[in-house]
């Protein structure tokens, strides 16, 4: 027999009620009432009779907490392996380079946290203090919050279902003590569901600024940006911009610029186009990007003279234009 | 086992070899890769029949890849038929939550109970037929849609293997690793690991780039104790075949049904390289 989870989903350690029996499959489950565990629960009938749950519990304190963050931007794309958490660490790192700035990223990736290898943090551990969890540090003005630091091994696999990673991300946001922010930034998984869905969701009372979203130039990524625009409309996220990742290759040899993914579908430039948003700016792809993210430095401090440093910071200043700041 | 007779175990009683493509990392080339392995798996005999699922649902890219965007599925009494993507030879059959969406801009934003039901449809429900290979495309990550899978596919199991896919910088080779242990916390077993997008040849120069770092998966594969299957580099030629797939047959007229991609990509660089890295697989199996 192989060891895969089994057919109930993982239940949200947030909706078990303290009375439960030992397997409650979650009050917030499909299964809630219904699953032989239930037998004999004194909350059976409650669960069954599949009244419309109330809101969240956490809502509240989520709200509370996110009080003291001035800006919240999410960071999305409906594609992988685009750049969201090497535009994220540069965003970061950039609104950071001003001390009186404090700064927060939020990585709710959690089957594949890269951040913290980005960040030149990998190693470190999330503690636990009366006020919540201590997120890292980068500079004194740089917080970061992963899944990443609570993992014993790196090799370690978070395999969860979606009820487990919304409980996990509704506690970066209630009990991790942020403090006084200037900008939280999140990094998101690709795609659109349950890190979405639950992100947006908990950060509906505080308000959401608004989301960058990044693509690829080729229609393949294209297509999946499109999707994950209209999820933003669905949900009502502003859209704040377009960013075009990966735009031409200059080779090192002949300075030569070529295009490794075809816009053949007229790239971010059209899609801003059609969709009526802003193409903020186009980051050529630069090898030195990937190498310092695997090394954990800061592109922009390191490179300064790539000229994928200048359309980062433009970027950037183009996106605090847009918030007003 | 309990459920040795359910609709999926009756479904895929016809498939002989399963492959999961995996990775931890989104944008390293699952989708590519799977189209690679179902197009030379295919070409690999002239009778061979292959099946192709795409199980990423919020962002399926194989429908575009094979050239069959726009397409829909059609209902028989016999369960979902398959869209193929060889026309009238009907030996390479293609599914995905892409044919089934009305405009190609719709989100499917689902939560994984939902895509939970949706993968279980597809298994059970897709009028495959005799299939030698069912290639299945898996999004990033390890997670509803992987466990899903795996719980869906246990009375098959002893059919099973993954290949994980891999760009050689560490920060995809973390996540790599993430997706071996949870190979090994299910039992699946890995045929190899395909090292993507290692070096690019500047099309003006012919100097090597390594845009992404590499060699990050040979060593990957040698720590690990696991087949290192071969590297693919970025190949621009294969970017745009599989990028612009149907734009370009509508061109060509007579052409229908993605017909040319079988042939197009034969003669790609990387359907050479492929070749080997399939050699590998099927001496594996």
């Amino acid at each position: 027999m192989i060891a895969v989870q089994p057919p109930a989903e993982a239940p949200n350690p947030l909706s078990i009620p303290a009375n439960a029996p030992e397997h409650c499959p979650g009050t917030e489950s499909e299964l809630a009432g219904k699953s032989d565990a239930c037998n004999g629960c004194a909350n059976q009938e409650i669960c069954a009779s599949n009244t419309p749950k109330g809101p969240d519990p956490s809502l509240p304190f989520i709200t509370e907490r996110m009080n003291s963050v001035k800006r919240k931007i999410l960071v999305l794309s409906g594609k992988g392996g685009v750049g969201k958490s090497t535009f994220t660490a540069q965003l970061g790192w950039a609104f950071a380079a001003d001390d009186r700035t404090q700064v927060g990223i939020m990585d709710v990736d959690i089957c594949g946290p890269s951040i913290p290898t980005i960040l030149g943090i990998a190693n470190e551990q999330v503690h636990a203090s009366s006020s919540g969890w201590s997120p890292v540090f980068v500079q004194d003005n740089f917080a970061v919050m992963s899944v990443g630091f609570m993992l014993p091994t790196s090799r370690d696999a978070v395999m969860w279902r979606g009820p487990k990673k919304n409980g996990l991300i509704s506690q970066f946001l209630k009990d991790v003590d942020w403090g006084d922010l200037d900008y939280l930034v999140v990094d998101t998984p690709p795609g659109t569901s349950d890190e979405h869905l639950s992100i947006v969701q908990y950060l509906k009372e505080s308000g959401i600024d608004g989301a960058v979203v990044i693509t690829t130039p080729q229609e393949v990524a294209i297509q999946d940006v499109r999707r994950e625009i209209d999820f933003c409309r669905k949900v009502g996220i502003r859209v704040l911009g377009l960013v075009e990742n990966m735009s031409g290759f200059v080779c090192p040899g002949c300075k030569t610029e070529s295009q490794i993914f075809k816009p053949s579908t007229g790239g971010a430039k059209q899609l801003a186009q059609d969709m009526g948003i802003e193409l903020l700016g186009a980051v050529p792809l630069d090898p030195r990007i990937g190498k310092s993210a695997d090394y954990g430095v800061s592109f922009l401090d390191e490179y300064p003279d790539s000229p994928a440093t200048t359309a980062y910071l433009d970027i950037i200043d183009r996106i605090k234009e847009i918030l007003g700041d | 086992m309990a459920h040795l007779d359910s609709p999926v175990a009756r479904r895929l009683q016809s498939v002989k070899n399963i492959i999961i493509v995996l990775s931890g990392k989104g944008g390293v080339g699952k989708s590519s890769v799977s189209t690679q392995l179902a197009l030379n798996l295919y070409a690999s005999s002239p009778t061979a029949k292959v099946g192709i699922l795409d199980v990423d649902l919020t962002g399926p890219s194989i429908p575009r890849m094979l050239g069959l965007d726009g397409h829909g599925v059609h209902q028989s009494s016999d369960g979902w038929v398959p869209v193929y993507a060889d026309g009238s030879d009907a030996r390479l059959a293609c599914m995905s939550v892409g044919f089934l969406l009305k405009k190609k801009g719709d989100s499917v934003v689902w939560r994984g109970p939902k895509k939970n039901g949706m993968i279980r449809q597809f298994l059970s429900d897709v009028r495959w037929g005799d299939l030698d290979y069912l290639v299945i495309d898996t999004p990033p990550g390890t997670s509803d849609e992987h466990l899903s899978l795996l719980e869906h596919m246990a009375p098959v199991h002893s059919r099973l293997s993954a290949v994980i896919v891999t760009t050689p910088q560490a920060v995809a080779l973390m996540d790599a690793m993430k997706c071996l242990s949870f190979t090994r916390a299910v039992n699946l077993p890995v045929l190899g690991l395909i090292e993507n997008m290692s070096g690019y040849v500047c099309p003006c120069c012919g100097e090597v780039s390594n845009v992404f770092s590499t060699g990050g998966g040979a060593e990957m594969a040698r720590k690990e104790g696991l087949r290192f299957l071969g590297s693919l580099p970025v190949d621009t030629e294969l970017v745009t075949l599989l990028d612009a797939a149907q734009v370009e047959t509508e061109e060509e007229g007579p052409e229908k049904d993605g017909r040319g991609i079988v042939q197009r990509y034969g003669s790609t660089s990387s359907a050479t390289l492929f070749k080997g890295i399939l050699e590998k697989i099927l001496e594996e199996r």
